[in-house]
């Protein structure tokens, strides 16, 4: 199958716009006539299911939170762009746009980003009507910080609290439409299966994990909003509970997957304090305006931070990159911190982090405007590490955060499998091989509230008057029977170790050897360690209790096992691409000074692969990129 | 150090509960409340008895989803601090915790230490929102709200529907959340329109499932946000003018 994006043969700036002219449009008295599932009520399945709710379709949201809020969304601290240039300083769409395709590293689509840029504003009028309380000036207007990798101000923010009130702006809007009575809302639901009938998407398998009950429920279209895959990492910024699955069962079914080496480590997390650590937590990149990245020149050195005289001190990223200093983005903070750390100068205890140092910022400004400027983000620091910032510096280190990779889709944001979209973190659409700061916000209601409502339409207009295939048919019944003997195995199972000693043992491989720099010999090795811990994961591992009631063990089992075949795809993925780009930084390919080395004439494309079955390898099928817009640059932040 | 767990274990909604003790050794100071935990757990895995269910997911203090009653304190000691973010540094060795699931009959314990909080969400289905349509919005800034009112909006917003309040309450009331909910909503411009319709209809269903407010307060010393008990006084007052305006409509 050739990989067909169906990017529209127009100029970049009427792309869209006409695009939506040309498209076919179900008449709003029939679009009660089509049913449309949606997995995840994060801010992309929130607000598709909102919008689509509000459309008129009938939709069915399921989740396996015990409400729509809970989703990882939540978690967003730092803020959310917008190219309104409200303070005249130059910004457009056209530079977000720029800025978007150059800060992924040339690995995304134009036309895909060039659209994202475009409504981005309509996202930001929209959350303002729901009632989001972004921060405002005195006078009553929109505040708005510069982000990581911007040099204009450009993104918007509710305190350190932005996905948070993002999310619980689509959750508003969603339960409106559940008291409607045009969404169904199935929370504590996990999709176990997406069922496939004469090569459509037409349903989905879910599991109750309160009552272990396994149903079916079919669709004229089913989309995924489920989120990224950086717990393959084991430890990572995201909710405990974030995982792969649906995307992975998805994928075993015909849906490509593209770019799984693509993941974003962010700078900013606070280092790890033992062996026994369940999650990092991430220190909002925003802190990176104001604090100073630094570390001692001595390895040796013993001194408290605030003794460390000025001379003693390298301030790594002001030093190399003059032009954006701490503002470099994530991926070369990242390289950089871990640089120094391999070096011996690392800070803390375990000598595992770097210094992010405000003494500047509160001496200019003062401790109070530091302090409300980032609400929270100090006393949160000080609750986990049991040190005062103010007084000393923080310490930071790089934690797996973001996953650019997902779910291959075209203009329409629908996967290889027809009726199968993906939405939100679930897709690699619009990053690249690397994620600007404020960027997943964005891309997750553009792509819900803005993108997928319109595209669907395409999809479902051809089949009016057709119905939805009946759950009686026997892939229904198929897909249930993979489900109880997937959950009956791990419960017979009864081995020696617990399902977390797995996962973090995978954890540790791919971080050692796919994370922040991958090298042949060390993505050979991990292509030969996942086999085997994963063969012993589903020989001795041990789930105990019953599948009949609230069973955690059971759930993780079932998501730790996907992540043994993910993280698979994402080394296998990582040895394919012998090219630096973003956050894929291979050690064979970096320019003299030790910048990621891009090779654009034999790889800039985007990998997707299509699954054969366990034990054979994926087909890789190529989408070329063409960059007829955005020159084709080596990025420089000097 | 090493602590002495009491924990309240119990197999379904309607099964009976007890109390099993665990021991809970070599816990560095460092650890989070819910790591402690996992470790009891993968302890209990170990000899293959089944874990100890506790909610959890973001474990930073913002998804909501955590929430124990420890040693009788809902999120436990330390003020304005989820379960998720409580640290072991506030816990001496040798000392005994008693761990229960939340308790209010708005919220069902599904198993061991987890409750269905589902209520919640059908107080704000009840009118927690603004009534636009995607793709209907004027420009953001065609709305301007003054700094006071936006800060006052958002310091109602960042509640995280933990339940805390309702667990704390003698009387198993949700006036906080309910009017935290509601308040972030009915001081903004944009919430003025739907303000005592919303008024009335989340109050309405906030008395299917939860009890009565007799103003004790012990919510807002619960709170792991530090939500204000003047929320409720607003909520209450947009409350009786609204019943008003629909008995003159009616
Ligand atoms: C700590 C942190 C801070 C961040 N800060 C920012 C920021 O400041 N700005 C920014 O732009 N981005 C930020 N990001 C990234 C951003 O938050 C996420 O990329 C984005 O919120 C993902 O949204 P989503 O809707 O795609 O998925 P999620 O919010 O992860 O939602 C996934 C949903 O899918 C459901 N689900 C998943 N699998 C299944 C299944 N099998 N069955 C049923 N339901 C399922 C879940 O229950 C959930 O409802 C941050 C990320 C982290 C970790
Ligand atoms: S008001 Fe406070 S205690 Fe109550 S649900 Fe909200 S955050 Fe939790
Ligand atoms: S686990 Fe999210 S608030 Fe505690």
């Amino acid at each position: 199958m050739t990989l067909d994006s169906k990017i529209p043969d127009a100029p970049l700036q009427d792309m869209w716009r006409d695009h939506k002219f040309n498209m076919k449009l179900v008449n709003p008295n029939n679009k009660r006539k089509f049913e449309i599932i949606i997995v995840g009520t994060g801010l992309a399945g929130a607000s598709a299911a909102a919008t689509l709710g509000e459309l008129g379709y009938r939709v069915k949201v399921f989740t396996f939170h015990d409400s729509p809020r809970r989703a990882h969304s939540i978690a967003a601290q730092g803020g959310i762009n917008a190219a309104k240039d409200y303070h005249g300083e130059g910004d457009s769409v056209w530079r977000l746009f720029y800025d978007t395709v150059k800060g992924g590293d040339y690995r995304s689509r134009e036309a895909n980003v060039y659209r994202l840029a475009e409504v981005s504003n309509n996202i930001i009028d929209q959350c303002v009507a729901q009632g989001v309380p972004f921060a405002r000036e005195y006078g009553g207007f929109l505040d708005n910080r510069s982000f990581g990798g911007a040099q204009v101000r450009r993104t918007f923010y509710a305190r350190g609290q932005t996905g948070q009130q993002l999310l619980l702006g689509a959750y508003q809007a969603l339960a409106r439409q559940v008291a409607a009575g045009t969404v169904e809302l199935i929370t504590q639901s996990e999709m176990l299966e997406l069922v496939v009938v004469d090569g459509k998407a037409s349903g989905i398998v879910v599991r109750d994990l309160v009552t272990g009950e396994i149903t079916s429920h079919s669709a004229h279209a089913v989309v995924l909003g489920t989120g990224g895959y950086a717990n393959a990492f084991y430890l990572s910024t995201n909710a405990m509970a974030s995982n792969v699955t649906a995307a992975w069962r998805a994928h075993r079914k015909g849906a490509y997957f593209a770019n799984p080496c693509f993941t974003q480590i962010h700078p900013t997390a606070i280092p790890s304090s033992d062996e026994f650590q369940s999650k990092l937590t991430l220190m909002s990149e925003s802190l990176r305006n104001d604090g100073r990245i630094w570390v001692p020149n001595d390895p040796d050195e013993t001194r408290a931070a605030a003794d460390i005289p000025e001379a003693d001190r390298d301030y790594f990223l002001e030093r190399k990159y003059p032009a954006f200093g701490n503002l470099v983005p994530r991926d070369v903070a990242s390289r950089n911190a871990k640089e120094v750390v391999d070096a011996g100068k690392g800070v803390g205890p375990l000598k595992n982090g770097v210094y992010l140092d405000f003494a500047d910022a509160i001496s200019r400004v003062g401790k109070q405007a530091v302090d409300d400027k980032y609400d929270n983000l100090f006393e949160m620091y000080e609750r986990i590490t049991g040190e005062d910032p103010f007084t000393s510096p923080m310490r930071i280190y790089p934690a797996p955060h973001y996953t650019m990779g997902g779910l291959w889709v075209d203009y329409h944001l629908q996967t290889t499998i027809p009726g199968l979209f993906a939405i939100g973190e679930a897709n690699f659409s619009d990053h690249g091989a690397n994620r600007l700061g404020a960027s997943a916000l964005m891309q997750g209601l553009a792509d819900g509230y803005f993108v997928l409502p319109y595209t669907i339409g395409d999809y479902l207009a051809p089949m009016l008057g057709q119905s939805k295939v009946d759950t009686s048919a026997s892939e229904f019944a198929m897909a249930e029977q993979a489900v109880r003997e997937q959950t009956d195995k791990f419960l017979k199972t009864n081995g020696t170790r617990s399902v977390d000693w797995y996962h973090r043992e995978l954890g540790k491989i791919m971080w050692d050897h796919c994370g922040m720099a991958r090298n042949r010999a060390g993505l050979e090795k991990a292509l030969s360690e996942i086999p085997a811990l994963r063969e012993e994961f589903h020989t001795n591992v041990r789930v105990p209790g019953s599948g009949s009631s609230l069973n955690s063990s059971l759930e993780k089992a079932g998501r730790v096992a996907d992540f043994f075949e993910l993280s698979e795809l994402m080394c296998r993925d990582a040895l394919m691409r012998e090219e630096s780009c973003g956050g894929h930084f291979r050690e064979e390919s970096q320019t003299e000074e030790g910048e990621a080395l891009r090779d654009d004439d034999n790889f800039a494309f985007v990998g997707a692969w299509q699954w054969q079955g366990l034990g054979t390898d994926p087909a890789l099928h190529k989408e070329q990129l063409t960059f007829d817009n955005v020159a084709l640059s080596q990025r420089s932040y000097k | 150090m090493n602590l002495t767990l009491r924990v309240w274990r119990q197999a379904g909604p309607d099964a009976p509960g007890r109390f099993e003790t665990y021991q809970a050794t070599d816990v560095s100071e460092d650890a989070s409340f819910l790591e402690m935990l996992d470790h009891v757990n993968e302890s209990l895995i170990e000899s293959g008895e089944e874990p100890i269910e506790f909610a959890h997911d973001c474990r930073e203090g913002i998804c909501g989803t955590c929430g124990l009653m420890i040693n009788g304190q809902a999120h436990g000691p330390e003020r304005a601090t989820a379960t998720c973010q409580l640290h072991m540094r506030k816990f001496a060795d040798g000392d005994e915790i008693v761990i229960e699931p939340w308790r209010a009959a708005g919220f069902p314990i599904i198993k061991d230490l987890v409750v269905d909080r589902s209520a919640f969400d059908r107080i704000v289905e009840a009118g927690g929102y603004i009534s636009v349509d995607t793709g209907s919005a004027p420009d953001g800034n065609l709305i301007p709200v003054p700094k006071e009112v936006a800060d006052t909006s958002m310091d109602a917003a960042a509640c995280i529907a933990c339940g805390a309040c309702v667990a704390a309450c003698p009387n198993g009331a949700a006036q906080l959340f309910t009017s935290a909910k509601m308040q972030h909503l009915s001081v903004l411009p944009q919430g003025q329109p739907e303000r005592y319709e919303r008024a009335v209809a989340m109050v309405d269903t906030m008395e299917e499932f939860f009890g009565s407010c007799t103003n004790m307060g012990e919510c807002e010393a619960a709170c792991p946000k530090g939500i204000s008990i003047d929320f409720i006084a607003m909520m209450n007052k947009d409350y009786r003018k609204g019943l008003m305006k629909t008995r003159r409509s009616a």
